[in-house]
């Protein structure tokens, strides 16, 4: 008999029909605007009281929400709210009533019953462009990089020729790959290159004389170059991504793009100038001692900073006691006592330990707080902008302010508070970037786009109409046309539709605005397989076949035709999405998806549907 | 329902000069444009700044012009569905750039700790002189450094798309017909972007994610013809390539029109309902699949024709080919 499956093609194509519409399902459940709260630190807690207070905040001030729910084993704190304006004044009046020590996230999530939940059913993520956010695409400074390098890589041959003690004159970078090294004679750089030579890996060593003076210079090759910049790359990534979850932004994406790009991705951030600020912003801290001119630290070595407040001159010790690399841990508080804004900071035990001890010894004197931040400006000769090429040129300054001088009472352990900032507003940004700890290169932003939120659910929905009408339209004119075998595929179209959506979700994959245009695509192209089918079999027909060979024959012959045709358009999307960036992705996910399971549906799920129509039975004519 | 006759027999190749004429000539002027007249790039491919600014009062686009042409700004500013919005765009030609950076620049020095974007000068500029309430919806501002390369990778995608559809066609078919979809995917790649061109419309991404579409949907056009030429020369003792490439064209008419009709309806749909974002992209398509539906039946058949494809170079190596008429199954590549 022709036109039968056997019955396990039956039971496949209607199990991956129930499981295409259990895996579709989530995502007619709306989206809920959400905030969380979870402690910073192990110092604070989310719990019942917690919750009684912040229920009881909220009902004070008429923020209705829809839901609270208190997860103690995961620390976190849910409300869920109707829209996103009563999220956003509940934020406000949560951020007021409970102390710094607390993390205030929004979010959306999802309203998935629990069963769909349990049986992994989530809705499909929206892009930035349907749901609002901030997207950068940031340039790490590769030269910078490898020089911020050769800076720790000086101070590194530092410590090991004095641990040797070797004395030397001079350890300096030079140029853009050397250290230079100066020592007194030849006998001891020799004794140091040994050394050097054990303790390096990527140099090479180049030995001369200067004067009877020996010289060592040791230069970067490839590789070494090649490794610090892909490690700047990545240590950017992850002091980033630091920063970001200091931010309190859900599903951020951070992503390495190529050799030195980075993109990022906020959802839901409307205001880009803060998050531009924090991200890129290169700030660290050093801790010194102001130079005493008298008494036993007296010492000659020391440099001229200005005071942030006072624009004074202080002159500190070249010697440094601490940098920000050895803090563990820095949350922006309010110090009751100076009625200031104030940052704590726990060292990590090395600097701890190192501070604890010098701190002991100098008990009395005065310790400065330098605040440090490298920043690109435009350069000036003669106070006006040098052109180069028909370009400002931008050169890099380090600025160091003084932020606090302050006498050590008694020996500081290894937490202790800043004070000295602006506002609250700068503590807050200084606290995220100590804890995030410094990048280890300076980034540039050169795209940024941002979506309101109004826009992106306009986009939503117009996206959604214009899928449905288009839709309807082919539904319509397919019914006409092709009469019971239209209806079939229009079957066809619509299981396609629900198994491209059921897909999209299971791989968690971001639906955009040119992934909605790529499924409207799909669904004017879907119907072509189904096209060829059915005029080949009508074909058939007119040659004077009976119905039942004729849809054998339609299907078969039809086969290697689709196959090709959709091979090469599924090279285009692979192409795309394997070249392409930003939207075109978008585009070339759903447009490959949707051919693949096209295929499926318009070849296997109507042949079932009219195997079981007109299979078995004396066909005399078919309605096509 | 049938819309064509069921014998039809239009003589396509018979017209094989008019046709080649007339894609000669629209190829010529698309070319020409692009000397002349170049491409309206979008901030994509050019680097700049797009704002889309909601104002809390009624404004006219001239006082936002000249605020931003007072900061030296080279701005273009149009107004959206109402008086309250407006787009503004200012793209970095030369001078223009120049200023660009000054402005940039110098909201550094001011601004002290924070690192300004021109998009943000420029909204602090609306906010100043303007309307304190203005906001964003939108907010793109790309480096011209991000515009070439993206330039250069939509250039890249594209060559790597033809010369992976040319090496598959080329296996699966035979040389001629690989080398008469290429030129016919060209022909199409060529004249959506000639429209662009002529008509200065905006230039950006999505128009190429379409491009690339309409090089994927143009080709299953053709693949759908070709196979059947190749199956007709198999199948049909007698005949001239031209007789049997006319009763090739013929066959599959009505299925070509069909689906370019279905894949226009849903472009209808989504260029009159979907948001203006997407409709330099919904355009391409639809140029793109009416010339791509032009082009299979007419460039691609008529350069494999001029190639002089024939019957010998289509057998199947293996006997079955006969039986399974609908075109070689894998292990009968001709």
């Amino acid at each position: 008999m022709i036109n039968q499956y056997p019955l396990w093609k039956y039971i496949l194509i209607a199990a991956i029909l129930v499981l295409a519409t259990v895996y579709g399902l989530p995502n007619l459940y709306p989206m809920q605007a959400a905030v969380q709260i979870s402690p910073i630190s192990d110092e604070f807690t989310v719990n019942s009281n917690l919750k009684k207070q912040l229920d009881f905040v909220l009902q004070e001030k008429k923020l209705v929400f829809i839901s609270s729910k208190l997860d103690s084993e995961a620390k976190i704190l849910t409300y869920r709210f109707e829209d996103e304006e009563i999220q956003n004044k509940a934020r406000d009046a949560i951020f007021n009533s409970i102390p710094r020590g607390y993390l205030i996230t929004f979010t959306r999530l999802p309203t998935t019953p629990g069963w769909l939940a349990a049986l992994g059913g989530t809705p499909m993520n929206l892009g930035l462009d349907l749901r609002g956010g901030v997207y950068f695409l940031m340039d790490v400074d590769m030269d910078a990089a490898v020089l911020q390098a050769l800076d720790r890589m000086a101070d590194n041959v530092r410590s090991e020729l004095r641990e040797a003690y070797i004395h030397y004159l001079a350890v300096t970078p030079q140029g853009r790959d050397s250290i230079y090294i100066k020592l007194d004679s030849l006998s001891l750089r020799d004794k140091a290159s040994t050394i050097l030579r054990k303790e390096l890996s990527n140099v090479l060593f180049s030995e001369s004389e200067d004067d009877g003076k020996g010289v060592l210079k040791v230069t970067l090759n490839e590789n070494g170059i090649k490794e610090i910049r892909d490690f700047a790359v990545k240590q950017n990534v992850t002091t980033i991504r630091k920063r970001i979850d200091a931010l309190g932004v859900s599903e951020p994406v951070v992503q390495r793009q190529g050799v030195r790009r980075i993109v990022v991705e906020l959802p839901g951030v409307s205001d880009p100038a803060q998050a531009r600020d924090i991200l890129s912003a290169t700030a660290t801290l050093e801790f010194r001692m102001v130079a005493k001119t008298t008494g036993p630290h007296a010492t000659t070595r020391s440099t001229g900073f200005k005071r942030r407040d006072s624009k004074a001159t202080v002159r500190l010790e070249n010697w440094v006691l601490a940098t920000g690399d050895s803090i563990t841990r820095a949350n922006a508080g309010f110090d009751s006592r100076s009625n200031s804004p104030a940052v704590f900071i726990t060292l990590d035990d090395v600097g701890g330990s190192r501070f604890t001890k010098y701190t002991k010894e100098r008990v009395g004197d005065d310790m400065a707080i330098v605040f440090i931040e490298i920043k690109k400006v435009t350069k000036l000769k003669d106070g006006k902008p040098v052109i180069e090429e028909g370009k400002y040129v931008k050169e890099k300054v380090t600025i160091k302010d003084v932020i606090s001088v302050a006498q050590i009472r008694d020996r500081l352990g290894r937490s202790f508070m800043i004070t000295g900032l602006d506002d609250q507003r700068e503590a807050a940004r200084l606290a995220i970037l100590l804890q995030a700890g410094a990048l280890a290169a300076p980034i540039e932003i050169v795209e940024e786009r941002t979506i309101g939120p109004s826009l992106g659910k306009a986009n939503i929905h117009m996206g959604f109409v214009s899928v449905m009408v288009g839709f309807v339209l082919v539904l319509a004119f397919m019914a006409v046309y092709y009469r019971v075998f239209g209806l079939v595929a229009n079957l066809a179209l619509l299981f396609n539709l629900v198994l491209i959506v059921a897909i999209m979700s299971m791989l968690h994959a971001a639906l955009t605005l040119p992934g909605i245009a790529g499924i409207v695509l799909t669904v004017g192209m879907a119907v072509d397989a189904n096209v060829l089918i059915f005029e080949r079999i009508r074909e058939e027909i007119r040659n004077g076949n009976t119905p039942q060979s004729s849809i054998q024959a339609g299907y078969e012959k039809a086969l290697s035709t689709i196959a090709d045709a959709n091979i090469t358009t599924f090279i285009a999307a692979l192409v795309l999405w394997l070249f392409g960036t930003g939207p075109i992705r978008g585009f070339a996910v759903t447009l490959g998806i949707g051919i693949a399971t096209s295929m499926f549906t318009a070849i296997m799920g109507t042949r079932a549907v009219v195997n079981i129509w007109y299979g078995r039975k004396r066909v005399s004519k078919l309605s096509i | 329902m049938e819309i064509l006759r069921n014998n039809l027999n239009i003589d396509f190749m018979g017209k094989r000069r008019t046709a080649m004429i007339f894609s000669g000539s629209l190829i010529l002027i698309a070319i020409l444009s692009f000397i002349f007249m170049g491409f309206n790039k979008g901030i994509d491919f050019e680097g700049g700044v797009i704002l889309v600014v909601k104002f809390s009062k009624s404004v006219k686009v001239q006082a936002v012009r000249d605020v931003l042409e007072d900061a030296d700004y080279k701005p273009r500013v149009q107004q959206l569905d109402s008086p309250f919005d407006m787009l503004i765009r200012i793209s970095p030609d030369k001078k223009a750039k120049l200023e660009l950076d000054k402005n940039a620049a110098t909201q550094v020095d001011a601004g002290g700790v924070k690192t300004k974007s021109h998009a943000l000068a420029v909204m602090e500029l609306l906010r100043n002189k303007i309307d304190q309430e203005v906001k964003s919806t939108r907010q793109e501002e790309v480096g011209p450094q991000i515009g070439e390369e993206l330039r250069d990778q939509g250039g890249i995608a594209i060559l790597i798309a033809l010369g992976a559809i040319l090496v598959y066609i080329w296996l699966r078919f035979e040389k001629r017909f690989a080398l008469g979809s290429i030129f016919a995917l060209m022909h199409d790649v060529i004249i959506v972007t000639g429209v662009f061109s002529v008509f200065s419309i905006e230039f950006d991404l999505t128009v190429l994610a379409a491009i690339l579409a309409v090089i994927g949907y143009s080709l299953n056009d053709t693949i759908v013809v070709f196979d059947r030429i190749r199956e007709n020369f198999r199948k049909m003792r007698k005949g001239t390539p031209v007789e049997i490439i006319n009763r090739s064209l013929n066959q599959t008419l009505s299925r070509t029109l069909m689906t370019s009709a279905t894949t226009l309806l849903v472009l209808i749909a989504l260029i009159s309902f979907g948001p203006s974002v997407i409709f330099g992209f919904s355009f391409a398509l639809i140029i793109g699949i009416v010339v791509g539906t032009y082009s299979s039946i007419y460039v691609a058949s008529i350069t494999a024709l001029l190639m002089g494809v024939n019957k010998e170079d289509l057998m199947p190596v293996a006997k079955e080919g006969e039986e399974f008429a609908g075109g070689g199954g894998p292990g009968t590549y001709p």
